[in-house]
């Protein structure tokens, strides 16, 4: 039987605490359970045994398979007291337990009794915990009973049925969505919370159905709902019913709207804010149709309890991001708020000052912070300190006092998230208004001398190689530097060195003392430190001429490392050592997304042409192997692109085909990959034809057919086509599979001899214009930018009619271009009237493109965009263009 | 669970003691899969709060995308967690009838002994406020009435009782509390 266990050691070490289960066991208590069997029940003493159990279950202690089986069984002999008290028991540890499905027939027939009782306590409490145990087939067996318990006149066994149906609606939906109409009429119970459990239930049921949950909301809105909760649910319904609507009216009355703005004149708080908070989430809401809801959020604010002063503030907090100018009538309450004792609140009023402030209020505000910023916890400094770079940002003739805020709070304690959100910010700001950077660098400098987070010293560090030379006088900088490679850990001395190099390489006046530092730094104990400065000695000519840096070191030194990490990993692992020496030019530089499958199982890599079947689909990264065993396309050249897999076949069809166009300078590859979903079937010699009439520009070059296409063992064929060189060609390719048929006898396995021709049609491809365009995102945009200069620019403005939302028209125009959205702009902010969205990549002929795309709302759905494409060749710029012009 | 359109859900309610150790606790959601995680949850939550005053009005906190409504009573604390998106005073009510249903249930004596000396009809308690997340009940006198009439030893002219003399009792004892 069961060991004692480990002891539980509540209370133990506190003598003088008493409690009723100190030095409780599961060993003992498991072996008092044996009072469940007494042939005379001691009913008091079986609940105080359930209670131990449970209290056991409570702390964390679990049962083994065994023990509970063996609990379960006794408790079910308890059925047999008629005390009330223990039967309620009896209900819960059931619950607790879980019994497994064979188990569950033992109490099936005890809480079917119960659940047709005359006590409602019996029936409602039987039917939570049989639901909660049963499984599909006795749903069916208790159906009706269910269906009767909803509409019972007692509220406690009607909302016992009803929750129970919402948890079976997971598992069993088709059963549930039987009892719609005793559902329909629980919901016109006089009951509040069964109205509560009824209308949620309902909504369930029906919300796939947008007319059914329409109508729901109409005929409620009108008619009478109890419980504030049913009310807070209506409201929710009601504002999905105006968001759906809201696609296709094109009114200014918003329908429902005064329904909400009914609700916030409720007698209860909870209905008034959830109303308030579905207006400030309205679509596209107007300040007209604020106003009323700010208003109630603003008594809520001087309210006496907390959680209502909350709520306020972070919704109000929400408001000020898109609508600024409306929170403003709020600003007196929220400057009170800032000594409020809970720090969430005080945060949050904070920040939302800070977005609605203006540039006089900006010192007061400081003033303010700086006297809570010690009292706070490390998450609200972020926000703070989040909340005062945008101010920042906005208000650039107040750097002053900010960055002396930022870096007075930079020398105080915190966590490395904090320190980095106070860094990162200090970084912008230097980025974004020139005149802060001098300031800037050096509290940056002063915070590495005393810094115990290495990563943010190796950031600083970069930082300053790239910012400190372009400064008045970048000889101040150097000390800060050296120091590093005399206090600090190798991964920062190493980091100090490259720092060193890119001030000697940047301005020679600087050299011959640089030299001399590096020249130390060879002394070093690290072998990379020691690397490092023997690499930038010689490629600065630190044999002693001081000459000018020739531009490759430079590049060397500054330019930006376009690869990304995992493409030069892979091809690093691909090289094999012959004569021809490693070529980084030859990397691919396209971001490619990996698989999820393929991140969950690392190291599990599809074989290429070997792959077995049933495997998942091969990686583009397999596929672009496949390509390499064919040796005519060898002379190519380097791949430019390869597509994701286009399906050219129906989902089930007789034989699945998809295609991946491969781009190169000079040529187009498709290639197909075919596989054969019928059993009694061979195929050979399976090539597409593809006819390019409408594609005069391409040549067909060659085609690689492919010899037997066995059942369910995917194949790949190659076509390949001509076209003129590093230009975007487009064309439209209508494709045929043709293949000879073999019967294959099921049972053996084998081919017969005779074989038939035969056809198949599959659907047109495209090649489009983002087809040239390669995925590469910039560190920094703005840098990017500027460095591409205004030389190519092209600006045009287009109208992209009317469209959803400002995120499905932003979404629109990323996929089709098939660039790289940078620094998270492909995300629109909700409720926005206007987003710039930035965008990069690489057309064909390795030619850098960045877009700037504005977005602007034109009306209440017309949207309009104002597209700048800046290049290295007009003709790019204008390709660009012309696919947003075509599309 | 918690999606804006659907229904309130309760993430879990918590009764520790003034150590942060488990008295009573109700989880509903997957949140936290492991005893661990549950344990490292009450844990982080409980140093965050701990220093708060929360024995007049019931506080409120954002943890980690959860929003937790707490209040403290003699060496009890209270707590209930739901989602970031969830309508804060719905979760205050569900704290406030369980605080409510708490007190009524020890008559007055809410601390930590008298808690577990009837951690019976604590747990009860906990059963009948919410159902797999779903609100059940939020008027504490209401729950206590049905922890109640079900235990025929706790109180027992009270399960003799019908449901308008239990409602007037509960109330009784209600005005009581706040008078005190």
């Amino acid at each position: 039987m069961a060991q004692p266990l480990v002891k539980k050691d509540d209370d133990r070490d506190d003598e003088a605490e008493y409690s009723p289960f100190m030095g409780i066991e599961k060993g003992s208590v498991l072996q008092e359970a044996r009072v469940f069997n007494d042939p005379q029940l001691d009913a008091r003493r079986c609940s105080q045994v359930i209670t131990k159990l449970l209290y056991l279950l409570n702390q964390g202690e679990t049962f083994s398979k065994v023990e509970a089986t063996e609990v379960f069984f006794a408790v079910t002999k308890l059925f047999q007291s008629k005390d009330m008290g223990l039967r309620r028991m009896v209900y819960l540890m059931i619950k607790e337990i879980s019994p497994s499905a064979d188990e569950v027939i033992i109490v099936t027939s005890s809480l079917m009794k119960d659940m047709n009782s005359k006590i409602d306590m019996y029936r409602a409490n039987a039917i939570r915990v049989l639901c909660r145990i049963t499984d599909g087939t006795l749903l069916s067996q208790i159906e009706r009973y269910l269906k009767q318990a909803i509409v019972d006149k007692n509220p406690l066994v009607a909302s016992a049925a009803l929750i129970s149906g919402i948890h079976l609606l997971q598992t069993n939906p088709e059963i549930v969505k039987r009892w719609s109409n005793e559902v329909q009429e629980a919901v016109q119970s006089r009951a509040a919370l069964v109205q509560f459990h009824a209308l949620a239930l309902l909504h369930q049921i029906r919300q796939n159905d947008r007319l059914a949950v329409s109508k729901l909301v109409t005929s409620l809105t009108r008619g009478t709902v109890r419980s504030p909760l049913a009310q807070c649910l209506l409201i929710r319904y009601t504002s999905q019913v105006i968001h759906e609507s809201s696609n296709n009216t094109q009114s200014g009355e918003r329908p429902f709207y005064d329904y909400l703005e009914s609700c916030l004149r409720h007698k209860s708080e909870m209905v008034i804010f959830e109303a308030a908070r579905a207006i400030t989430e309205l679509n596209g809401v107007t300040s007209r149709e604020l106003t009323p809801a700010i208003t109630v959020l603003q008594l809520f604010l001087s309210s006496s309890k907390p959680v209502l002063r909350f709520s306020a503030v972070r919704t109000l907090n929400k408001v000020a991001m898109t609508h600024p100018m409306a929170v403003t009538n709020c600003n007196i309450d929220m400057e009170s708020l800032i000594s409020d004792q809970n720090r969430s609140i005080a945060t949050l009023a904070i920040t939302t000052l800070l977005k609605t402030g203006n540039e006089s209020s900006v010192d007061r505000l400081m003033k303010q912070i700086t006297n809570f910023m010690s009292d706070i916890a490390d998450e609200f400094k972020i926000v703070v300190v989040e909340a005062i770079r945008s101010l920042c940002l906005k208000f650039p003739l107040k750097y002053r006092s900010l960055m002396n805020f930022l870096s007075n709070i930079l020398r105080e304690e915190g966590g490395f998230d904090y320190k980095k959100a106070i860094v990162d910010s200090i970084v912008i700001l230097i980025r974004d208004i020139p005149d802060a950077k001098e300031a800037g660098l050096l509290h940056l400098c002063e915070f590495i001398e005393d810094c115990e987070f290495t990563y943010l010293s190796t950031q600083i560090l970069h930082f300053l190689g790239i910012e400190g030379p372009k400064t008045s006088d970048p000889s101040k900088y150097i000390r800060y530097i050296y120091n590093r490679v005399h206090l600090e850990n190798a991964i920062v001395r190493a980091s100090a060195v490259s720092t060193l190099a890119k001030f000697g390489a940047a301005i020679d006046a600087l050299k011959p003392r640089i030299f001399v530092l590096l020249r130390r730094c060879l002394f070093d104990s690290d072998d990379e430190v020691r690397d490092r400065a023997t690499l930038y000695l010689n490629t600065l000519g630190g044999d002693g001429s001081v000459v000018e840096t020739d531009k490759d070191v430079k590049d060397f030194l500054f330019g930006p490392f376009d690869i990304p990490l995992v493409n030069l990993e892979t091809s690093l692992k691909n090289y094999e050592p012959t004569e021809k020496a490693f070529d980084i030019n030859f990397v691919p530089k396209e971001v490619k997304s990996l698989p999820l499958a393929e991140k969950k199982a690392p190291g599990r890599k599809p074989t290429g042409l070997g792959a077995p079947p049933s495997v998942p689909p091969p990686t583009a990264d397999a596929y672009e192997r496949m390509l390499s065993t064919i040796p005519e396309c060898a002379n190519f050249g380097k791949l430019f692109k390869s597509s994701a897999p286009v399906e050219l076949t129906e989902a089930e069809t007789e034989y699945a085909v998809n295609v991946i166009k491969y781009i190169f300078d000079r040529h187009v590859v498709f290639q197909y990959n075919c596989t054969n979903t019928i059993p009694e079937q061979l195929l050979e010699d399976v090539i597409v034809t593809v006819d390019a009439s409408e594609a005069d520009e391409f040549s067909e070059v060659f085609s690689k057919p492919l010899k037997s296409l066995p059942y369910d063992s995917p194949g790949q064929t190659f076509v390949a086509f001509e076209k003129p060189e590093g230009v975007p060609t487009v064309g439209k390719f209508s494709n045929i599979l043709k293949f000879i048929v073999k019967e294959v006898d099921p049972t053996t396995g084998e081919a017969e001899d005779d074989s038939v021709e035969d056809e198949y049609q599959l659907e047109d491809l495209e090649v489009v214009a983002s087809d040239y365009v390669l995925k590469m995102g910039v560190s920094n945009f703005r840098n990017a930018w500027e460095s591409l200069g205004p030389d190519f620019e092209r600006v045009d403005e287009y109208g992209l009619g009317p469209r959803e939302n400002l995120a499905e028209a932003v979404n629109t125009v990323i996929n089709l271009l098939g660039l790289q959205p940078c620094e998270g702009t492909e995300e629109v902010p909700p409720n926005s009237r206007s987003h710039t969205c930035l965008l990069s990549g690489v057309f064909i002929g390795n030619v850098k493109v960045l877009v700037r795309l504005s977005f602007g709302l034109d009306g209440p759905k017309d949207v309009a965009m104002k597209l700048a494409v800046r290049s290295e060749d007009e003709t790019v710029s204008d390709a660009i263009h012309e696919i947003v012009a075509s599309g | 669970m918690a999606s804006h359109s659907s229904c309130p859900s309760i993430k879990n309610i918590l009764l520790l003691d003034s150590d942060g150790k488990r008295v009573a606790v109700k989880y509903f959601s997957d949140d936290w899969p492991t005893n661990s995680s549950k344990i490292a949850f009450e844990k982080f939550m409980f140093s965050k709060t701990v220093k708060t005053n929360a024995r007049t009005e019931a506080e409120i906190t954002l943890l980690d995308n959860n929003i937790i409504i707490y209040k403290f009573v003699q060496d009890l604390h209270f707590y209930v967690t739901g989602g970031d998106d969830e309508n804060e005073i719905i979760l205050a009510s569900v704290l406030q009838g369980f605080f409510d249903a708490v007190t009524l249930l020890l008559r007055n004596n809410v601390d930590k002994r008298e808690a577990l000396e009837n951690l019976d009809l604590i747990l009860l308690c906990l059963d009948e406020i919410v159902d797999g997340g779903m609100i059940l009940e939020t008027n504490g006198p209401l729950i206590a009435e049905k922890v109640r009439s079900h235990n025929m030893d706790a109180d027992s002219p009270l399960s003799e009782q019908t449901l308008t003399q239990a409602w007037a009792t509960a109330r009784e004892h209600l005005t009581r509390t706040l008078l005190k």
